[in-house]
């Protein structure tokens, strides 16, 4: 079978374009499970929220739907927040995070997805903005905008992250904390404090993930599911908790997702995340860029 | 009390059960009734896994899809052996169709319990999460395959036209009243088998991976084979629950089989009921399955779903021990003056 050429490069540029996207959905989970062991399988759901926040928004003052997502950060960090104390003091305080934890964050995956159901039903929801539709073409490759604008603030968003974990002192003590509760206290650090703060982190880029997620394509509440294998999937491989390995794996699973799409359809897809963690974890559970 | 009287005693319990259900005369209670046995054994299948191992599977919906899809199938394949299989082979076939529902769920369930069976084996020799977080994809992943296998119907689903009665020797049941009848006998096989592992060597092994799955390995508990067996145990059980599906809906679609509910309310039953013993698993089915019939008629299917999701977290944050739990509190109170 030949393959063409452009066809073949485009796949990988949408695949790439797509990566970008996916390391901004996965970045958080990366924190929350990667680094503090939090396995907050609601994640998706905290997505989908934020893309109906920014639907919202957009919809009633017709604001760009990245800048309504820049304006409900914070209210995002604070739930974040909050989530974790519940969290803490229910579960990981009496050391029951493996069953009811997981059972915990599983309600409210469900919850949320049923509140957005009865509030909004089960219609696809878009929104409006200027670069939603035109495509730059450079030779024979289409950048369509609507995916390049999520992706490049996406990278924006890591570096952004990166940077913070390693050149803020609350950056690294979150960093510390995934390694060395104790040490840090040592330090008369309260590691549960940080690990708020990080949730809290965890849960704002969120906001922004949704924004980017009801960009790229028409949201509707159980649309969430579907992000829940991708998400564990390229955190597990990029090594839990490593931004760059997040980054990496993310590109990876887009073009390889992309390439699926292209050849063998598009029903596929959803499929290919799923191997792909089923692969990781039996070849290489350290991920790619693990310690 | 030992495990013949039990079963004894269950089988009693069945026979009354559906003798009255019987003698209620309206087709509705069998309905609703499917239904909430349906949960028993869900229920009691997810805790086998979840309560007594402590590892926590989200994919109820995929296990109990494949048992109903297998069912379709051979349905299909049933309707026409000719047209799929070559030669003879399809000849030696031909006279073994229809298939009776009890054989369908025995089918179902070795399909469900094999995919535990593998599941498991990639995933529990690593961190219990990731087996989890693995059970949540595969719901995704074998919807996807279900949506993409035309012979099944693909997203567009598949008819199974149940015929109206069927004769068990000198009786005649309606056939709601047969799939009642199998279910019913599903779910007394569920308690006994979960009563039965709590009781013996398996059970205890269970117990170690639970309460410390390194403690239990270093003192020689073959841990690995233990979860395979509670998983590929658990699936299959999910698998039968599900094999009588597309004969009680006559209408089987992916995103039907494969619905969040099943996934929820097999997590939340055990969790309200209390996921130490076979008691749990039981009362949260019968609770919460019966709230949900009535909050369906009454309110609305979205609204049921949401309290099963309320009432979960507020158990899993206020009474982690279920209400089984609660009342041995309060009875080891009472006998403490």
């Amino acid at each position: 079978m030949s393959i063409p050429i452009d066809l073949l490069l485009n796949a990988i540029v949408a695949g790439l374009l797509l990566g970008g996207f996916y390391a901004a959905v996965t970045v958080g989970v990366s924190i929350s499970f990667g680094m503090l062991d939090v396995v907050n399988i609601a994640h998706p759901a905290f997505i989908i929220l934020g893309s109906y926040i920014a639907y919202i928004i957009n919809a009633t003052f017709g604001i760009d739907p990245i800048l309504a997502a820049l304006i409900v950060l914070p209210a995002f960090y604070v739930l974040g927040q909050a989530v974790y104390q519940i969290f803490y003091w229910s579960f990981e305080k009496r050391g029951e995070e493996a069953l009811r934890g997981l059972a915990f964050f599983f309600g409210l995956l469900f919850i949320t997805e049923v509140m957005l159901i009865l509030v909004f039903g089960v219609d696809y929801r878009y929104v409006h903005a200027l670069y939603i539709g035109p495509t730059w073409r450079i030779g024979f490759i289409d950048l369509p905008l609507r995916m390049l604008v999520p992706c490049v603030v996406s990278i924006l968003l890591v570096v952004a992250l990166q940077m913070f974990l390693s050149r803020t002192f609350v950056g690294r003590a979150i960093m510390a904390v995934a390694q060395d509760q104790q040490a840090l206290r040592l330090l008369s650090v309260d590691p549960i404090r940080i690990k708020r703060i990080a949730f809290g982190v965890s849960i704002a880029t969120a906001a922004l993930a949704g924004a980017f997620l009801i960009i790229i394509q028409p949201v509707e509440p159980s649309i969430g599911r579907e992000y829940i294998g991708r998400i564990f999937a390229i955190c597990v491989l990029g090594g839990m908790g490593s931004l760059p390995g997040t980054v990496i794996a993310a590109v990876l699973l887009g073009i390889i997702e992309s390439l699926t799409a292209t050849f063998y359809g598009p029903s596929w897809a959803p499929a290919v995340a799923f191997g792909f963690l089923l692969v990781t974890l039996a070849v290489r559970p350290a991920g790619i860029l693990g310690r | 009390m030992r495990a013949a009287t039990f079963v004894f005693i269950a089988l009693v319990v069945g026979a009354i059960v559906f003798a009255l259900s019987l003698l209620a005369r309206n087709e509705y209670v069998l309905f609703a009734g499917f239904v909430v046995l349906q949960y028993i054994v869900l229920a009691t299948a997810w805790n086998i896994l979840g309560g007594y191992c402590g590892y926590v599977n989200f994919g109820t919906a995929a296990f109990f899809a494949m048992g109903a899809y297998s069912t379709v199938a051979l349905h299909k394949l049933g309707a026409n052996p000719g047209r799929y299989l070559a030669g003879t082979f399809a000849e030696a076939l031909i006279p073994l169709f229809p298939l009776s529902i009890p054989v369908l769920v025995v089918i179902g369930g070795l399909v469900s319990g094999l995919v535990g069976f593998g599941m498991g084996y990639l995933t529990l020799r690593l961190r219990g999460v990731f087996f989890a977080i693995a059970t949540l994809a595969l719901a995704v992943v074998l919807q996807t395959l279900i949506i993409n296998w035309d012979f099944v119907g693909g997203s567009r689903g598949a008819y199974v036209i149940r015929p109206d009665s069927i004769a068990l020797g000198p009786v005649s049941l309606s056939y709601i009243e047969y799939l009642y009848l199998v279910m019913l006998s599903l779910a007394v096989l569920a308690l006994c088998v979960a009563r039965q592992i709590e009781r013996s060597r398996l059970g205890f092994g269970f117990a170690t991976i639970r309460d410390d799955e390194l403690a239990a390995e270093a003192s020689g508990v073959p841990t690995l084979r233990l979860k395979l067996i509670a998983t590929a145990l658990s699936g299959a059980l999910m698998g039968m629950a599900g094999a009588p599906l597309p004969y009680y809906i006559g209408y089987v679609e992916p995103a039907a089989a494969f619905g969040l509910p099943y996934a929820v309310n097999s997590i939340a039953m055990p969790m309200i009921g209390g996921t130490t013993s076979w008691v749990g698993p039981l009362i949260g089915a019968i609770l919460l399955g019966t709230l949900q019939q009535i909050a369906t008629v009454t309110i609305s299917s979205v609204v049921n779903l949401l309290i099963v999701g309320v009432l979960l977290v507020a158990f899993v944050i206020i009474a982690p021990k279920g209400i089984v739990g609660l009342l041995q509190d309060r009875w080891r109170a009472r006998l403490q003056p």
